[in-house]
């Protein structure tokens, strides 16, 4: 599955570790929530980076205390109908500050791009290879926003507060 | 009437251009079914039993005569000529096809209206009481925060993917005509002792096969705060609500699980630390909104002009005064009420030809605006008095003088088996033979107000629980039976009414009906006193022994 980061695409350097495979010294890996709990001294303190898939089911307040040190947090759409990560991923950016790499695994679809992007998710593990091509393309489509996310687009409602205030200014 | 900005306007036309994307996707094959099935539910569009199904949101339940010609348009042009008001300030139409859809969106969106979020499991149109802005006695017009909804609702980013459908209603009088307590969240506009706006929020309604009046969670939340407080409410439901079944992922399953005070404290802890955010609405943004409805500039006008003095001597123009005319909180002016419930017709149905023909009596004698409400008739919103016997004989002529509103023939119901696939049973039928039944006036006029609604299944689209009289269509062995309840009610005083007995045949659906009529004007205690206070006053024991006493 293509991986798309900071919007094309990308080599992977993480690789997903079972949770009976040892721990590499070094390299880039990604260990499940229960591993990441169990060994967390160990795992974040090794030569390589380390990333964890967070399921979709769990609160991310668990997170909290291992956020500045994970290199990856990998949220999860078993399908694209359930749309929990996209709270947990406003949640890990806009209320607990993390600004590790922020991915999106599961049924990741063309469709969802921008919303999940608006979430905070800045790589996309995307299910087909000509939607990791369109990628670029799809997230350009829209140039209004309703809802302010900690994506820092401006919303209608302030766009709109901001001309009324350039208006008055240059009458 | 709300005016669409530049960005309003860009956002629907980005909207259409992805359909049109999704679409050529889907019919090349790159989007599987399953795939795109969502998808087209975020653009209002269901396969139905025969075709597609088109659902276009009216917000809030105004339109413009404009719109309403463009609806004409899309009904005439992608459609058999016709297009169907539904309970929730939609219309639909039955007979799309896909590869048109597009267009239809194009031609919509080129006059505000869009179909986004009619369908799928993510916020749905929000409604408002369809007398906004003209009730006498309103606080003030709830359809700015209605809009305010609508925006903030629209391609949320967070919130397009919940366990299940959301839906929100507002109203800002003490008689509430947007059923806000059958809800996932109703919003009642009052003011605060400093006299500031707010909102009294209930969550948890809905019916379906598991009914719920709503449960206020909040009796004040500051009209700036009421986004954060609505994304707390979303952001609990989403984590939340149950996602391993259907028929238990509504916001209602989760709040009665939890309890009510449970749910309250998760609310207001997640509130608590996103209040003061960039949701927070100033008061530059809530004007900025405000100033884009424009209203009429009213003449000063008597209440009692010569044209309806001269008028009142014709009892057909008198019975139609009486029942579609209501009181405008501008002297000189009136609400009237258009029935889309003619004898032997298709509820809320209106032809193109019609919604023409409407547009333009709006221009003239409405000052171009239209209301749709929930009960599937329309309104002209802003009629002067003066002008009434002239209205009421363009209307006559066009079969929208029926004077039923809020009778026994002005039922609600939903599609049902003759579109829907979801369906187990007729619904259109029977509330065709039933407009039949009671079609004489001066007996619906003795029997007084009384709501009768239509589900063709449990799903319950045709509100059936909340009706004074609720008829639900039922499969028995392949043969299609009907549960009858009385007592329900969707106003203020919302309660669910109570079944009577035993599922009827369909053949026998109008005589129980009748018989229950009977019984309630030989029970009641004077000629005021309502059907549904009869119910309250007695239960149903008396009722089903009248009922079944013969079958």
């Amino acid at each position: 599955m293509p991986l798309v980061r900071n919007g094309k695409i990308a080599d992977d350097a993480f690789v997903t570790l079972t949770d009976e495979a040892d721990v590499p010294g070094d390299g880039a890996i990604i260990v499940s929530a229960a591993r990441l709990l169990e060994d967390a001294e160990r795992l974040l303190t090794r030569g390589g980076r380390t990333g964890v898939i967070w399921p979709n089911n769990r609160e991310v307040d668990d997170l909290v205390p291992y956020l500045d040190r994970l290199a990856v947090v990998a949220l999860v759409f078993p399908t694209f109908r359930d749309g929990r990560a996209y709270t947990q991923a406003r949640l890990l950016r806009e209320r607990y500050g993390y600004r590790g790499e922020l991915r999106a695994t599961g049924q990741v679809l063309r469709d969802q791009f921008l919303f999940m992007l608006r979430a905070g998710f800045d790589a996309f593990d995307v299910k087909k290879l000509a939607d990791a091509e369109a990628f670029a393309g799809t997230v350009t489509r829209y140039s209004v926003f309703y809802q302010p996310t900690g994506d820092g687009r401006l919303t209608a409602l302030h766009q709109r507060m901001l001309s009324r205030h350039s208006e008055r200014a240059s009458q | 009437m709300y005016a669409y900005d530049q960005l309003d306007r860009a956002l629907i036309n980005e909207r259409v251009d992805e359909f049109r994307d999704q679409v050529k996707r889907r019919l090349s094959g790159e989007l599987t079914e399953d795939e795109f099935k969502m998808l087209r539910l975020q653009n209002g569009v269901y396969l139905q039993l025969h075709a597609y199904m088109f659902r276009v949101a009216i917000p809030y339940g105004t339109l413009s005569s404009k719109q309403l010609r463009r609806l004409a348009h899309v009904a005439r042009r992608y459609d058999r000529g016709y297009g169907h008001f539904t309970t929730r300030q939609n219309i639909q139409f039955n007979w799309i096809k896909l590869a048109q859809l597009p267009d239809a969106l194009a031609d919509l969106a080129e006059v505000g209206i869009h179909a986004m979020q009619t369908s799928g499991n993510n916020t749905r149109n929000v409604t408002a009481d369809q007398w906004a802005g003209v009730a006498p006695g309103e606080i003030e017009d709830p359809r700015i925060w209605s809009e305010l909804l609508r925006q903030y609702t629209t391609l949320h980013p967070e919130f397009s993917f919940l366990p299940r459908k959301f839906k929100f209603a507002i109203t800002a009088s003490a008689h509430d005509r947007a059923a806000i307590k059958i809800h996932d969240i109703g919003l009642r506009l009052h003011k605060n002792a400093e006299g500031e706006t707010g909102f009294e929020v209930l969550v948890g309604g809905g019916l379906g096969r598991t009914p719920f009046i709503a449960k206020t969670i909040k009796s004040f939340v500051h009209g700036h705060d009421l986004l954060s407080y609505v994304e707390a409410i979303l952001r609990v439901y989403n984590q939340y609500g149950r996602r391993d079944n259907i028929y238990k992922a509504r916001i209602k399953i989760l709040v009665h699980e939890l309890g009510i005070e449970k749910f309250a404290q998760e609310v207001e802890q997640e509130w608590l630390q996103m209040r003061g955010s960039a949701l927070t609405l100033d008061d530059g943004m809530i004007e900025d909104v405000r100033s884009r409805f424009t209203y009429p500039a009213y003449e000063k006008l008597p209440h009692m002009p010569e044209e309806l003095k001269k008028a009142a001597h014709d009892s057909r123009f008198e019975a139609w005064r009486k029942n579609a005319v209501a009181l405008h909180k501008v002297q000189g002016y009136a609400i009237v009420t258009l029935s889309l419930k003619p004898v032997g017709g298709p509820p809320g149905d209106a032809t193109a030809d019609q919604m023409d023909a409407i547009a333009d009596l709006a221009d003239r004698y409405s000052f171009g605006e239209i209301r749709v409400g929930h009960e599937q008739n329309l309104a002209l919103p802003h009629v002067a008095r003066r002008d009434l016997p002239a209205l009421w004989k363009a209307l006559d002529k066009l079969g929208l003088a029926t004077p039923n509103v809020n009778l026994v023939s002005d039922i609600i119901a939903c599609p049902g088996l003759d579109y829907c696939s979801l369906a187990n049973a007729r619904s259109i039928p029977i509330a065709q033979e039933l407009t039949r039944r009671f079609a004489n006036h001066d007996t619906a006029s003795l029997i007084g107000r009384l709501h009768i609604n239509i589900s063709g299944c449990i799903n319950a689209c045709g509100h059936h629980h909340v009706g004074h009289i609720g008829i639900l269509g039922v499969e028995k062995n392949g043969e299609e039976f009907y549960q009858i309840t009385i007592g329900g009610r969707a106003d203020e005083n919302a309660e669910l009414g109570v079944l009577i007995g035993p599922a009827v045949p369909y053949a026998e659906v109008a005589d129980v009906v009748e018989d229950i009529v009977e019984a309630y004007l030989a029970l009641r205690a004077r000629p005021d006193e309502l059907f549904v206070e009869t119910v309250k006053r007695l239960g149903v024991e008396p009722f089903r022994e009248r009922v079944y006493a013969t079958r």
